[in-house]
């Protein structure tokens, strides 16, 4: 029975991805939509072979900003949700602005970037590293900021300085809550990067949707959104591994070894 | 020659607020054991943050060692009721952990390290963690935990131990068992003890003196020696004398929750 209840759990999230795809082709199908409004996943998938070359360009395109933007990202936000979490000063300091800066619509921040920077791959990156280093932040202060009392007296009481309880235990206290983040950080990155490509650049999936809803090609606008879809669930679960790894002690469960 | 000493000492933790001690005296000599009783919330874990440094009294005067309290001391360890284990850390990280940030042993960390890790092991078997200090925290009982946990306090060999409610979460039996593997411990290598407790019993089995704290604002209402010969074995809990100790500290306590 537990060995049933496992198989299924693993292979449920593929089931149910396949049964959509099923759904979505005999939907299609049956009513005769015409690709040009809702394209069948085989219309998709024979446009993602016919344009395999270009979409895997502009693929990697995507992925290299996103990724960029994303590192930036997670050094800064570290280094700010260390600085916020770690003294009250700060964190009463910057938080409204934090906030206030994350309520702006990235999108809406493109054209800035674009008349700073030109259009093409330095506003992709600064997008993607805009809209995703904020979990970052606040999930390191949290962490850093909920940390016990009790944790930290133990560490006073021996004579610990500020930087030794935060090394010792602040530090890796938070781990957990800046891996969340990372989730959440890295499907964010790619939000940006491809809103950034829509608006402004000639290359990166972004811009290869955008052309190629303008010559009507939804079949090629759906596959670019099924790749930037992977992309996206790979990372996470890129993350969600190294979570795993990592900060195991976090994620305890009593039949689950270590 | 005292070792702990308070002189009238207060302490209230808004300033001008109500006073959580008042007028405190105290006189711990080295190597005494010594438990504080008293009903809840009288201050008693208020004092040990006095003596280890953690908070300063508003008024009056704590010297350890001859000196004024002016900052965490290195020559202290803590223990409190929550064994507060590093759950990232294994059991023997866990307890060389006093050992990464007390001088000298910082400094000494790497090239004594096998050194260092064949004491805290002797110390956790000496408990009877023996074979444990590679489990994480979550994989010990709570009993076992709280062991690991005197461990650590006691890894830098501090002179003074201070024991804030250790037990107080432990079923009956275990809490029996701990306070020999205390008692061993001490009787061993003798280090001043100062033991937070609402435990009676505990007290009388374990100190060599007790004080009984009023309610709050908390002061030292009696000073009770128990002379019952050591080493006291575990029945001794059960002799007309420790009984008689027992049923004396708590008539006061009854008189001060009855006030």
């Amino acid at each position: 029975m537990a060995i049933k209840t496992s198989t299924a759990i693993k292979a449920a999230p593929w089931l149910l991805t396949v049964a959509i795809f099923l759904v979505w082709e005999v939907v299609c199908s049956g009513l005769k939509i015409p690709d040009y409004l809702m394209p069948a996943p085989s219309a998709i998938w024979a446009s993602g072979l016919e344009y395999g070359g270009p979409i895997m360009m502009h693929a990697l395109q995507t992925l290299w900003t996103t990724l960029a933007g994303f590192a930036l990202a997670v050094v800064v936000g570290m280094l700010l949700g260390l600085a916020v979490g770690a003294s009250p000063l700060v964190y009463k300091a910057c938080y409204p602005l934090l906030v206030g800066f994350n309520s702006i619509p990235k999108v809406a921040f493109v054209p800035v970037l674009v008349v700073w920077f030109g259009i093409g791959t330095i506003p992709a990156i600064l997008t993607a590293f805009l809209i995703s280093f904020f979990p970052v932040v606040v999930n390191v202060a949290t962490g850093l900021a909920t940390l016990e009392p009790e944790l930290e007296d133990v560490l006073r009481s021996l004579g610990a300085r500020r930087w030794q309880i935060l090394v010792k235990v602040g530090i890796p206290r938070s781990l957990p809550f800046f891996f969340a983040s990372l989730k959440v950080a890295i499907t964010l990155a790619f939000v940006g990067s491809v809103i950034s490509e829509t608006v402004a650049s000639n290359l990166g999936i972004g811009y290869l949707m955008m052309s190629a809803s303008s010559s009507m090609n939804m079949p090629l606008v759906f596959a670019g959104l099924i790749v930037i879809g992977v992309m996206g669930v790979v990372m996470y679960e890129l993350f969600a591994l190294a979570e795993r790894r990592l900060t195991g002690w976090a994620h305890r469960n009593p039949n689950a070894p270590g | 020659m005292s070792f702990v000493k308070f002189e009238s000492v207060s302490l209230a933790y808004a300033p001008g607020g109500a006073n959580a001690i008042e007028e405190v005296s105290l006189d711990i000599r080295e190597g005494e054991f010594v438990a504080v009783v008293g009903p809840s919330g009288c201050g008693k874990s208020t004092l040990m943050k006095l003596v280890s440094g953690l908070k300063p009294p508003s008024n009056g005067y704590v010297f350890v060692d001859g000196r004024e309290v002016g900052g965490p001391l290195k020559i202290v360890g803590m223990a409190f009721q929550a064994a507060n284990l590093l759950p990232w850390r294994n059991t023997l990280d866990n307890v060389m952990l006093p050992l990464e940030i007390v001088e000298p042993f910082r400094s000494n960390l790497k090239k004594e390290k096998a050194q260092y890790t064949a004491d805290a092991e002797a110390l956790l078997a000496r408990v009877g963690l023996a074979g444990y200090g590679s489990k994480f925290p979550w994989e010990l009982s709570g009993g076992m935990q709280q062991r690991a946990s005197i461990c650590r306090a006691l890894i830098h060999q501090p002179r003074l131990l201070m024991l804030d409610e250790p037990f107080g979460a432990l079923d009956a039996f275990t809490r029996e068992e701990l306070w020999c593997m205390l008692r061993d411990l001490w009787q061993e290598k003798p280090f001043t003890v100062i033991l937070v407790t609402h435990d009676l019993r505990e007290a009388v089995f374990l100190a060599d003196t007790v004080y009984v704290m009023s309610k709050r604002p908390g002061r030292i209402l009696v000073r009770k020696e128990i002379d019952l010969p050591r080493p006291r074995p575990l029945d001794v809990t059960y002799t007309d004398s420790f009984a008689a100790y027992v049923h004396e500290l708590r008539d006061h306590i009854g008189r001060i929750r009855e006030s």
